[in-house]
């Protein structure tokens, strides 16, 4: 079996290519894909090997590329858009939650609207403003919608596979300041085997204490673990993969063992994907919990300049110090 | 025509035949065929030097009158069952019956349209049984006929959301080849005056040109969106927006039927042929109000209303059929019955339109479905059943 080193960006490009060969039906289209392959290059020389009709440049409006991506999915095809940076998915909002997430419910399922909507998100590369949101939150929260994000380049490839497979109208994250990071990646293994879209997976068995991460923030979890093993303590990291639905089942098993949860994400801890996991957590753990459930995330700000957004992003320390406080709680 | 009247008329016998170029004075340029006194005109140009004409038999006209008088008396109907209780809101098409049903018999078979959540008279038109739309008024779903099946989308109630989804449609259809010949297929996009004002209307304008997409965007201009007069929309004629985005546009009498026919069906089939986008504004009026949470007195005078009033449309095609001798005066009384038969059947359909059951809420919100989904559908029932003999 091949087994490649690829970064998370060209694992995404390889996903993306074998979706286009698999199924004629599959376009994709946003701003710059095409010739430029994206200001990412996730699309690098797909236009160029399947066509102008198949891997479409659009005209500038986000609005535009979801909606008449809409109408190609009701014309049977399976758009999958990218929009080019999180900040600017709001003109498509009203799209994606009033239209995208809606359709099969109202036509009571007549209409199936399989669109995977394509997101660079969250910070840390020293970018501009609406260049480094963590716009998770309002996806999750929007019934009709799943929400999913990759952390590794193999989860990558397999899961932009899965979700351009799937029917369901899916919001895919991807993490942009770990476009760069290299894994393996087993090309060519059948896709009906790869882990589950839909399903949270340990990262770092652990038996102190449980932390929860999604994304970006899966690398941050993972080096807080190796710090922590250096003092003697054992953090269990879970990789949370899907935001909506959320599986945490995994997480159940893990706190109920440890006896102590924190939860990481960049966006901002109000009303974040760290409430609603708090609170599942201490409905369904209540009896093994040693301390309340600890949140590490971005404040509730817009996001700062970028020669702050260190301060602002989670990082190993913080996430260290928030396990520290479970411990003296 | 009354059978075996030999006296009867034929085309030769109608008013002589004429051509009007648009732009009549006082009156805004728009294509007509018929005058709201019932005179026929044989032809009219558009502001490009299109010829607009239509070649009916007696038949077919005297089926465009019959849909005319369906579709009145049927959202009549949905009128009164609203302001009985029976119907949340309804959302009525009085007035521009003839916008609807000359573009509805416009579109061929293969053609899709995407319509608003007035276009009730499409809907007619394109086969769909008229108490669909009563469900989701009268809050017992959200639609839910099959649009594939019809080729008639679901309402939109976001206003010019839909016109996206019909150039994405349009963009597809092209994609997969199906232009280009008398078989191609073409799409139409509904929306009204107010609409025009909306991001996702000029987005669509942009994407359908750039694209050249194969979809005629059909605004019905009636003159109001809820209380704001078409002034507030915009400064210049909608017709012509289409010109700054790189295709035609012509304005219609929307009160006219046979206009509204031909028009659409140059349009539809110069785009079926590979030419690509286009605009109409068909230009007519709400005689009703926004809908029935609506009160036009605030926002209108009586005149301006009776004027209208004079351009109705069923009554100018009541008018031409009579002059013509196209009909006898059985023809009217016929029609009258079939659709107050039809409004009956309706009314008694709707009332017997059961609520749903609370459970089924939980349905069709994802096709593949969500395990969190099931369990708060499971507490939900085990929740409901604990109610179970109880007086509650």
């Amino acid at each position: 079996m091949a087994t490649e080193t690829l970064t998370l960006g060209k694992a995404l490009n390889a996903g993306l290519r074998k979706a286009l060969e698999n199924d004629p039906k599959v376009v994709i289209m946003g701003e710059d894909v095409g010739k430029l392959g994206g200001v990412f290059r996730i699309t690098d020389g797909l236009q160029k090997d399947f066509g102008d009709q198949r891997v479409i440049d659009t005209p500038l409006a986000e609005s535009g590329i979801i909606g008449t991506a809409v109408g190609l999915a009701i014309r049977g095809f399976r758009p999958v858009c990218e929009i080019q940076f999180d900040g600017f998915v709001y003109p498509a909002y009203d799209q994606i939650v009033s239209q995208v997430a809606k359709m099969h419910y109202r036509s009571q399922g007549k209409v199936r609207i399989p669109m995977v909507i394509r997101i660079p998100y969250g910070g840390g590369i020293g970018a501009v403003e609406h260049h480094s949101e963590s716009p998770e939150a309002y996806f999750a929260h929007t019934a009709g919608l799943k929400v999913v994000t990759c952390a590794n380049p193999q989860d990558a490839y397999s899961m932009i596979q899965q979700a351009i497979a799937s029917d369901d109208p899916i919001v895919f994250l991807e993490p942009k300041r770990r476009y760069w990071e290299k894994g393996p990646v087993e090309l060519d293994a059948p896709l009906a085997e790869a882990y589950p879209l839909h399903a949270a997976r340990v990262a770092r068995p652990g038996t102190d204490a449980t932390v929860l991460a999604y994304g970006p923030m899966v690398r941050t979890a993972l080096d807080a673990a190796t710090a922590a093993a250096e003092d003697g303590r054992e953090l269990e990291v879970i990789d949370l993969r899907t935001l909506s639905p959320l599986d945490l089942t995994a997480a159940y098993e893990s706190v109920k063992r440890t006896g102590r949860c924190v939860v990481v994400h960049e966006a901002p801890g109000n009303l974040g994907l760290g409430s609603e996991i708090a609170a599942r957590i201490t409905e369904e753990c209540f009896y093994s919990l040693e301390s309340p459930v600890l949140r590490v995330t971005g404040f509730d700000t817009p996001y700062p300049a970028a020669r702050v957004e260190e301060e602002y992003l989670p990082d190993l320390d913080r996430v260290l110090d928030a396990v520290d406080r479970t411990f003296g709680w | 025509m009354a059978k075996g009247d030999p006296g009867a008329a034929t085309r030769s016998k109608r008013a002589a035949p004429r051509t009007k170029r648009a732009a009549a004075t006082g009156e805004p340029e728009l294509v007509q065929l018929l005058t709201p006194e019932g005179e026929r005109i044989e032809s009219a140009l558009g502001p490009d030097g299109t010829e607009y004409r239509v070649d009916f038999t007696d038949e077919e006209y005297r089926g465009l009158y019959r849909d005319l008088v369906l579709v009145r008396k049927l959202d009549a109907e949905a009128t009164a069952l609203q302001r009985q209780g029976e119907l949340g809101l309804w959302a009525s098409l009085l007035g521009q019956e003839a916008a609807q049903v000359g573009s509805g018999r416009a579109l061929r078979t293969q053609d899709m349209a995407f319509p608003t959540y007035r276009e009730h008279g499409v809907l007619y038109c394109r086969g769909i049984d008229p108490i669909m739309p009563l469900g989701l008024f009268r809050g017992v779903d959200q639609g839910g006929w099959d649009p594939n099946e019809f080729k008639f989308n679901m309402y939109t109630i976001v206003i010019g959301a839909q016109t996206l989804h019909a150039t994405g449609y349009a963009m597809g259809v092209a994609m997969d080849g199906k232009t280009g010949s008398d078989e191609g297929e073409a799409v139409i996009a509904y929306f009204g005056d107010g609409a025009t004002s909306q991001g996702d209307v000029n987005e669509s304008f942009v994407w359908a040109s750039v694209f050249n997409a194969p979809l005629v965007f059909f605004c019905q201009n009636n003159q109001y969106a809820i209380s704001e007069p078409l002034e507030r929309q915009t400064r210049v004629p909608l017709y012509q927006r289409a010109g700054g985005f790189g295709f035609p546009g012509v304005r219609v009498d929307g009160n006219d039927v046979l206009a509204s026919y031909a028009v659409t069906r140059h349009a539809l089939d110069n785009a079926r042929h590979g030419q690509g986008p286009s605009l109409i504004e068909a230009y007519t009026y709400r005689m009703g109000a926004h809908t029935t949470s609506d009160d036009p007195t605030r926002y209108r005078i009586a005149s301006e209303v009776e004027a209208w009033q004079a351009k109705d449309p069923i009554a100018r095609m009541k008018a031409f059929l009579t002059k013509q001798q196209i009909v006898d005066e059985s023809f009217f009384a016929e029609v009258d019955e079939q659709a107050r038969a039809e409004s009956v059947h309706l009314r008694e359909r709707v009332l017997a339109m059961p609520n749903p059951e609370p459970v089924t809420m939980f349905d069709h919100v994802y096709p593949n479905g969500s395990p969190e989904l099931d369990e708060q559908r499971a507490q939900f029932s085990k929740y409901m059943e604990s109610f179970e003999g109880s007086a509650h």
